[in-house]
């Protein structure tokens, strides 16, 4: 594998520039590798998880309820005797569905509305960027309690949720950029060339703004699956007995001082996986800052 | 030679610019970047657009290109009222008018081959497809001066006389009659900048191409254009035909820019006039003729009132009272 990167190391630039870049921030930041390593793993356990659970998630069985760590269950069981092991991989799988889901939908919109905010300027930015503030001024979790609290807890309404809380920082965050790149004659080119506003915008301006979209969506993505263990925790997550981390958490929680491994164990995935992608969100980090700013240099 | 219809037909161009400045109490201050502009391009024509920093050509490049929205004034390009086009109009118009950019680090987008740059033009105003378009690529790439290859880099691996190249090959992508030159050597070394403007001598005849060529470079527009007008603080001083207005400039601005620019001949011998002080701020032109401050020979007149525009003949005019009689 290593010899394929080398390799490509090499080759004259062309179309690879952008990856050779991320790979160099990568080796500068190595714990970049560790998280994206991590994550890997992460996302592989829940893409897997019918092959790696042992037992049924869901069903109960009050003969073996609270057993700790053994052979038969990896992790031990919880009060209704179902195995910790197998709820923690299946809740992998939720979390990550509705933090990875709510984050694309927050880049899309967010970035989106953040992109014509910067763009087209004057009074419709300020009209945008004002709304934004306003979203941007409540708590995520405070937010998304809001909104689960009056439709009611579902998954669809836990994506919707924390998208609306994720999509203000996306705006954010792609309208900086954009207004700073408008102002360079390649895009004056454009407009002398006739091109069309959403030619220009999704043609020009949005590859020379995504890599700081992507930064903040990897931190984001850690963000979303913590508000969706908050959520989950306080009793407004997906219904039971459908596994989350967050609502292994609170299940846990009842019994902590007697059987604490029932809350660790989805507490610890949830830090691995929010570590991982803060890890990676700061190789991403390098891959943005220094170089482009190098760009005009050449 | 006046007679001929000009391809470009500019008449009292304007555009104001309002700023706020000052902390707390912001005060709206008006920049007269174009303060009633005329000038005309003929067919075949390279015309220059001189002037110090500051002093709106790239404004006049620009607002007739209506990259900026000029607040007054008639842009005439061939039959077409080009300030009165609605949106398709100008896209058609957008065709036949293109620009090419003083900085090449800035005028090509980082992100995106050079191929792609060129084709895209082509693309969006249903030129070329397919087959046909990469040919068209490989042409334009060929006309240039720069190999096939060159396609498949991005801008960054190429130097700045290079980039320019492509500028002006996106430029030509839509086959345009008229191209506004916004300082188009300025950024390059001496050396490139000879080169740069022989490929666009030889596109001039080639392919029968007009330029309006803005510029603070008296050397190089002496060279390459056949008409001139000279700028100062938003407002045209002199015009007339080159090499004539350089050789005999009437405007005492003209005279004293000519003086400052280097001859190159180490025998000749040169009085340098000296422009004294700063140009002022087109926030706030000074009353009467812009230049009086400088002038040397300012009278009271100059210090109240703006001289008329006079036609001298020969195709030259001038703003100056010294030329009342």
């Amino acid at each position: 594998m290593s010899a394929v990167t080398g390799d490509m190391a090499a080759a004259p630039p062309r179309a690879n520039r952008a990856l050779r870049q991320l790979l160099a921030a990568f080796n500068t930041n190595k714990t970049s590798w560790v998280g994206l390593a991590t994550f890997a793993v992460v996302v592989a356990i829940a893409i897997l998880a019918p092959v790696l659970a042992t037992h049924d998630p869901i069903e109960q069985n009050i003969l073996e309820k609270l057993k700790g760590p053994s052979a038969e269950f990896i992790l031990g069981t919880d009060g209704f005797g179902r195995d910790i092991w197998s709820r923690l991989v299946y809740g992998a799988r939720l979390s990550l569905w509705i933090g990875g889901v709510s984050i694309l939908i927050a880049m899309v919109v967010g970035s989106l509305i953040g992109m014509v905010a910067g763009y087209f300027g004057g009074r419709l930015d300020i009209a945008i960027m004002q709304v934004m503030d306003v979203l941007l001024s409540f708590p995520s979790l405070i937010l998304g309690l809001m909104v689960v609290a009056m439709m009611g807890p579902s998954v669809g309404n836990l994506i919707f949720a924390i998208a609306l809380t994720a999509i203000p920082p996306f705006a954010r965050i792609a309208r900086a950029p954009t207004v700073s790149v408008k102002e360079r004659d390649y895009i004056e080119a454009c407009r002398a060339l006739g091109y069309s506003h959403p030619r220009i915008m999704a043609v020009h301006i949005l590859p020379n703004i995504f890599p700081e979209i992507l930064v903040m969506g990897s931190l984001w993505l850690a963000t979303a699956i913590r508000v969706e263990a908050s959520l989950s925790f306080i009793g407004l997550g997906v219904r039971p007995p459908t596994p989350t981390w967050g609502g292994m958490i609170r299940e846990g929680f009842e019994n902590i001082l007697d059987t604490w491994w029932l809350s660790m164990a989805p507490s610890v995935a949830i830090l691995v996986v929010v570590f991982a992608l803060n890890m990676i969100g700061d190789g991403l980090r390098d891959f943005v800052d220094p170089k482009l700013k190098g760009e005009r240099g050449g | 030679m006046t007679q001929a219809a000009p391809l470009l037909q500019v008449e009292g161009l304007r555009k104001f610019f309002t700023v706020k400045r000052g902390f707390p109490n912001p005060r709206t201050v008006t920049v007269r970047a174009l303060d009633g502009v005329d000038f005309g391009v003929r067919e075949g024509e390279a015309f220059g657009l001189v002037g110090e920093s500051g002093c709106g050509k790239s404004t006049a490049g620009r607002a007739l290109l209506r990259l900026i929205e000029p607040d007054e004034g008639r842009v005439r390009f061939r039959d077409t009222d080009v300030l009165a086009l609605d949106r398709q109009a100008l896209r058609a118009l957008r065709r036949k008018i293109q620009i090419v950019f003083q900085d090449p680090y800035a005028s090509l987008n980082p992100k995106r081959l050079v191929g792609k740059a060129l084709a895209e033009p082509m693309r969006v105003h249903g030129l070329a497809e397919g087959r046909a378009l990469a040919e068209r690529v490989r042409a334009l790439l060929d006309e240039v001066g720069l190999p096939p290859e060159a396609a498949e880099r991005y801008p960054h691996e190429f130097s700045g006389g290079q980039r320019q190249r492509i500028g002006i090959a996106r430029a030509l992508s839509v086959e345009p009659e008229l191209v506004v030159a916004d300082e188009p050597v300025s950024a390059l070394d001496v050396s490139i900048q000879a080169q740069v403007l022989l490929l666009l001598r030889g596109l001039q005849d080639k392919r029968g191409l007009s330029y309006l060529f803005v510029s603070h470079d008296l050397g190089v527009v002496r060279w390459f254009c056949q008409g001139v007008a000279v700028m100062y603080l938003g407002r045209i001083v002199e015009r007339g035909p080159l090499p004539q207005m350089f050789d005999e400039p009437l405007h005492p601005y003209t005279q004293t820019l000519r003086a400052a620019s280097p001859v190159p001949d180490p025998r000749a011998r040169v009085t340098m006039v000296r422009i004294e002080g700063e140009v002022p701020s087109a926030s706030a032109p000074p009353p009467g003729c812009h230049f009086h401050p400088r002038c040397p020979h300012a009278t009271e007149r100059c210090r109240v009132e703006y001289p008329a525009w006079k036609e001298m003949g020969q195709g030259r005019g001038v703003a100056c009272h010294l030329y009342d009689r």
